[in-house]
């Protein structure tokens, strides 16, 4: 008796996190229950998704754990991994990030649980830090304009590729890449130039350009730390029509010529040394930058300065209708959810060095190499180049093994080739590493070397005809910020303008905006697992392999699949990936001639935009006017193209937010005709622990661990998209030079092996803490929160589709065309009042226009849910108002929100509301009011006069008089 | 006397001679909103019918123009690129976009008249 009390009290203890995780408490979801009529949770989800489906099997998971319990085992395994001086390099170096941005950006939720900024009116403070990164771009590469950012050095070279053939007037169809490029970039280029119908030609640059080469890519400095003067070869490439883009090191241009002025059409490359730790491989933030004349063929997210109804200056989105997705099967791209939070950090880095500060560490990491040279030389090496930045190729010869064996002994991780080491040095390394370099690689030498006396005889290694001459962040934002205070001040304004979960609930349907819970995110700057470089040997990230190998087993237990890929880091790189899988899988069948993809009208853009770069012809089925694949339709196409059916890509729950009960027979009827089924794992968080894709008849998933799992949104990133795949296909998940993969592999996605591995350990945490139990638990609470809404809002709003038995799945959509058409009052106002109510708007007009989709998540408790319900009843109401002819639309707080509290405060209030119904429609808001910094924006007036980049401060004065 | 004709893709030709005047519809800018940008094609490009001519940049949308012939680009109206809001004032007048030299009347014989088009867009 006493044993089993004992029991039921741990068991408690350690479900504790459970009800923190999960919003509304017991009685709150009987009480949520009751308005739908259910008896119980199990009751509703029975009522809600298909039977044939469900999981007879609870998942085969560890029970939930204490906050502590997971951290004391997690930070084990972080104990595993061993964290050695790095000076491997290749496009990944040891920074110091500035303790006031990692707590105040990286570790401050105001940062990382915001969203993409879509309303920019919520997100200027962002929004602000990535203008701020793309001026830095630009200054540094010398080009015109640069994007806000790209996953990783290896994808924007090959988004750069892709951007080239469009753009070059060679209409050839080679890309030639030096030779000298990172390695693991030339293998993301030949993953992704076969499908496009490209050939990557690796090879000597000053060797002559192939006729028919449409661009050529040059590492600078090159891969083995050389610095080359490329002007006479991109005068070269110029000559045969073809573009030129260089992979440039941003702290080596504080010092070296930048790109643009040597002719480069485009500079592509990682931020990552500017202050972002490592994480075995990220996320980083990759930039891109070109010509003005290219300007609107640039892959990514663009920040553009724009103006406010009142004419002041806000910043938003720019050129949104190019985004690639958008233009689905004709796109050249599927780049989506990017890397903010790390632009905004290593924006932040600039802002917090400013350019004296950036000069002066750039100049720094250069002596420090160039003494180490000396010394080496002076020893006996020789070096292998005579002009280079911060890494220098020593030969070894027959020292090598001893070299390789001394290093080891003093944890030291050099870059080891045949008979060659390579050492990159960065920030971190100071004047006492250089000796212990010289102590190690002396051996029987006599030379007693000191870093004074060296340096002293050291000249600089790079060309004069090379330096940079050019200023560069020479704008107030790189010029202000330089004591603490100030910096500390700066970030805190800038948070203080964005709506992000830390102040409210954010609806956003088909974005599972989640808690990202403090326990989960806690391992992420812990410096075992953020210092270690992603081609560190395997012997040092132990405990890393041992939290990928989990995590990669307990997301195959969740979805049924065989196994999973880790290494796709955003969910568009998933679906890439798991469509070149299914590929490779028909080609090993000797069926490589399937190539159609089937695709229903209402997937997500990145759905087409995938399938034409992994090389297949895209074919539309059409959906129902519930929203459900056209069976009919379906079935005509599947017989149509039965001899070259590759796939078809479905999201489940749909788009619309239901449960189609046709799903296992799409799934059979596609398997029957030789295709494969891709499921887009969007919705994952409506079948965690009751039903399984990989169980009710799909091939292929990618996850977002971004949106089910946890990982914050990052204000537009970071995501992991890793893709789970039944035992067929396993075979050929990407593989990469850094890891152990089968001969079947794939070639990789991303530049690391791991993809984004430094936050992994937030879902796995995320899994142990909610054990089984807990997860099944919050996909039942997020079902029943989304039918609480729409049960809700359904008397004042229509709520569109609805499966078996009236109900939804873990979103609703409620239709606003009725509305519109009968007032005038249109989606974007809704949106816009919402911000004056304090809340960021419910996905806008996706999957159908004139519509808002909201999910609620199973975090939101029912006190912010009804709050969200009182602000939607409440525009209701003030919509009711037009329709009763008290006011027009255009007279109405719908048509003028947001209010800023220059608005509210002005001497002439001539409107037809009152002020106080301006900023506090409900009385709540009297006791807690965001205001917006910014009124509505003008979203033509910035793409008609387009500015990337900070405006000069005149432009501000001018704007305000 | 020039004859005009119609596309699916909402664009219209007006035939001269042997030029013809393409630009986009009434019915196309009200679709696309506000425009904001416009590329018109370099003079002396050769296209086919149904290649990618021009480009039309609205808050809503970013489309293209389809050659609505085949033939060879003999003037492009160059002032549009700085006055795209044209195309919503004046779509099918002054906001024309370039001008080409026909290889083949039939295909423009083989467009849609006024009623055709006219019941296209109320298909």
């Amino acid at each position: 008796m006493r044993d089993n009390r004992l029991a039921f009290a741990e068991q408690e203890e350690s479900e504790e996190f459970i009800r923190r995780h999960i919003g509304p408490g017991p009685d709150e979801q009987a009480q949520m229950l009751k308005a739908l009529g259910y008896e119980s949770l199990g009751a509703l989800i029975d009522a809600a998704v298909p039977a044939r489906i469900r999981v007879k099997e609870p998942l085969d998971l560890p029970p939930a754990q204490t906050e502590s319990a997971v951290l004391q085992k997690l930070r084990q395994y972080a104990n595993t991994n061993t964290v050695n001086r790095t000076l491997i390099g290749m496009g990944y170096y040891g920074t110091r990030v500035p303790a006031v941005i990692q707590r105040n950006i990286l570790e401050n939720p105001a940062w990382y649980t915001a969203y993409t900024p879509y309303q920019p009116e919520i997100s200027q403070g962002r929004l602000e830090m990535l203008l701020n990164f793309q001026t830095m771009i630009g200054d540094l590469t010398g080009l015109d304009i640069a994007n806000a950012s790209l996953l990783d050095e290896g994808t924007a070279a090959a988004e750069a590729m892709a951007f080239c053939h469009k753009a070059s007037k060679n209409k050839g169809s080679v890309f030639f890449v030096s030779k000298n490029c990172h390695p693991q970039t030339i293998d993301i280029l030949q993953t992704r130039a076969a499908p496009a119908g490209l050939t990557v030609v690796v090879g000597d640059e000053n060797d002559a350009l192939p006729e028919d080469a449409f661009a050529i890519l040059l590492q600078y400095p090159d891969t083995n730390g050389a610095v080359h003067d490329y002007a006479g070869i991109v005068e070269k490439a110029h000559a045969q029509g073809a573009l030129a883009v260089v992979a440039a090191d941003l702290l080596a241009l504080t010092h070296l010529t930048p790109p643009g002025e040597f002719g480069a059409d485009v500079a592509i490359g990682t931020s990552q040394r500017f202050g972002v730790p490592l994480g075995f491989g990220g996320p980083h933030a990759a930039y891109f930058a070109t010509k003005d004349e290219y300007k609107r063929s640039i892959p990514g997210r663009i920040v553009g300065v724009s103006v406010d109804k009142n004419g002041d200056p806000a910043y938003r989105l720019a050129l949104q209708t190019r985004e690639q997705h958008i233009r689905r099967e004709k796109a050249t791209s599927n780049i989506c959810t990017a890397q903010v939070l790390l632009a905004v950090m290593a924006a932040a880095y600039a802002c917090y060095h400013g350019p004296d500060g950036l000069t002066k560490i750039g100049r720094r990491v250069h002596r420090r190499t160039a003494i180490l040279a000396q010394g080496l030389r002076e020893l006996g090496y020789t070096i292998a180049h005579d002009n280079f930045f911060d890494t220098i190729i020593v030969q070894t010869d027959d020292w090598t093994g001893s070299v390789t064996e001394a290093a080891r002994i003093e944890g030291v991780n050099l870059r080891i080739f045949d008979n060659r080491v390579g050492i990159s040095l960065d920030e971190t390394c100071t004047r006492e590493l250089v000796e212990r370099l010289w102590a190690m690689m002396a051996f029987d030498s006599m030379k007693e070397l000191t870093y004074e006396a060296v340096a002293d005889r050291t000249p600089d290694a790079i060309p004069a005809k090379l330096e940079r001459s050019s200023d560069f962040l020479t704008h107030p934002a790189f010029n202000s910020y330089h004591s603490e205070t100030e910096m500390l001040r700066y970030l805190r304004r800038l948070a203080d303008k964005d709506v992000a979960l830390d102040r409210s609930m954010i609806p956003l349907g088909s974005c599972t905006m989640k808690l990202n819970a403090t326990t989960e995110m806690i391992p992420v700057t812990w410096a075992a697992f953020s210092d270690i470089h992603p081609f560190a040997p395997r012997d040092q990230a132990e405990g890393y392999h041992l939290m990928i190998a989990e995590l990669e087993h307990m997301l195959a237990e969740i979805t049924g699949y065989a196994a999973v890929s880790l290494q796709p880091n955003a969910g568009s790189q998933g679906e890439y990936a798991g469509l070149l899988v299914i590929s490779a899988y028909h080609a090993s069948r000797g069926e490589g001639h399937r190539n159609i993809c089937l695709i229903p009208s209402s997937a997500h853009g990145t759905n087409p935009a995938s399938a034409a770069m992994a090389g297949m012809k895209v074919v539309v089925v059409k959906c129902d006017d519930d929203g459900n694949v056209d069976m009919a339709d379906l079935k005509a196409k599947v017989e149509q193209h039965s001899a070259n059916l590759a796939a078809l890509m479905v999201t489940y729950p749909s788009t619309h937010g239901v449960f189609e009960e046709t799903i296992t027979e799409i799934c059979d009827l596609i398997h029957k005709h030789g295709g494969q089924v891709y499921m887009d794992g969007a919705n994952l968080n409506a079948m965690v622990g009751v039903c399984k894709p990989g169980q009710f008849g799909s091939d292929v998933s990618h996850l977002n661990l971004h949106k089910t799992f946890c990982i914050p949104h990052g204000g537009g990133g970071p995501g992991v998209g890793p893709i789970g795949v039944g035992a067929h296909l396993a075979p050929f998940l990407p593989g990469h030079r850094n890891m152990h993969a089968q001969e079947t592999a794939i070639g990789p996605v991303s530049a690391a092996p791991y993809g984004s591995a430094g936050i992994l350990p937030i879902s796995w945490s995320y899994i142990e803490l909610m054990g089984a139990n807990g997860l099944k638990q919050a996909t039942e609470v997020a079902i029943l929160s989304a039918n609480y809404l729409a049960h809700r809002l359904e008397e004042h709003f229509p709520v569109l589709y609805k499966g078996k038995n009236g109900l939804v799945a873990h979103e609703c959509i409620i239709d606003l065309r009725p509305l519109k058409d009968e007032t005038g009052v249109t989606v974007d106002d809704v949106a816009k009042r919402l911000m004056d109510y304090g809340f960021h708007a419910p996905t806008m007009s996706f999957p159908v226009p004139g519509t808002l989709m909201i999910e609620p998540t199973e975090s939101e408790p029912l006190a912010e849910l009804e709050r969200f319900c009182a602000a939607m009843i409440a525009i209701r109401q003030e919509i009711r108002d037009i329709e009763d002819g008290k006011l027009s639309r255009d007279e109405s707080p719908l048509a003028h929100a947001p209010h800023t509290a220059g608005d509210l405060m002005a001497d002439d209030w001539d409107r037809k509301y009152s002020r106080a119904q301006g900023a506090f429609p409900v009385d709540s808001l009297r006791s807690n009011k965001y205001w917006p910094p910014v009124a509505r924006i003008d979203q033509a007036y910035g793409d008609k006069h387009l500015i990337c980049s900070c405006p000069p401060i005149e432009a501000y004065q001018d704007a305000a008089e | 006397m020039s004859e005009r004709r119609y596309t699916e893709d909402h664009e219209w030709i007006d035939l001269d001679g042997e030029i013809g005047t393409v630009g986009i519809t009434d019915f196309a800018q009200e679709q696309l909103g506000e425009v904001v940008f416009v590329e018109v094609p370099d003079v002396g490009k050769v296209v086919a019918q149904g290649d990618e001519t021009a480009v039309v940049e609205s808050v809503k949308a970013a489309s293209e123009l389809y050659a609505p012939v085949t033939g060879e680009v003999v003037e492009a109206n160059t002032a549009l690129a700085d006055t795209p809001d044209l195309v919503n004032s004046d779509p099918e007048g002054d906001a024309w976009f370039y001008k080409i030299k026909l290889s083949d009347k039939d295909e423009f014989d083989a467009l849609m008249d006024a009623d055709a088009y006219k019941a296209h867009t109320e298909a």
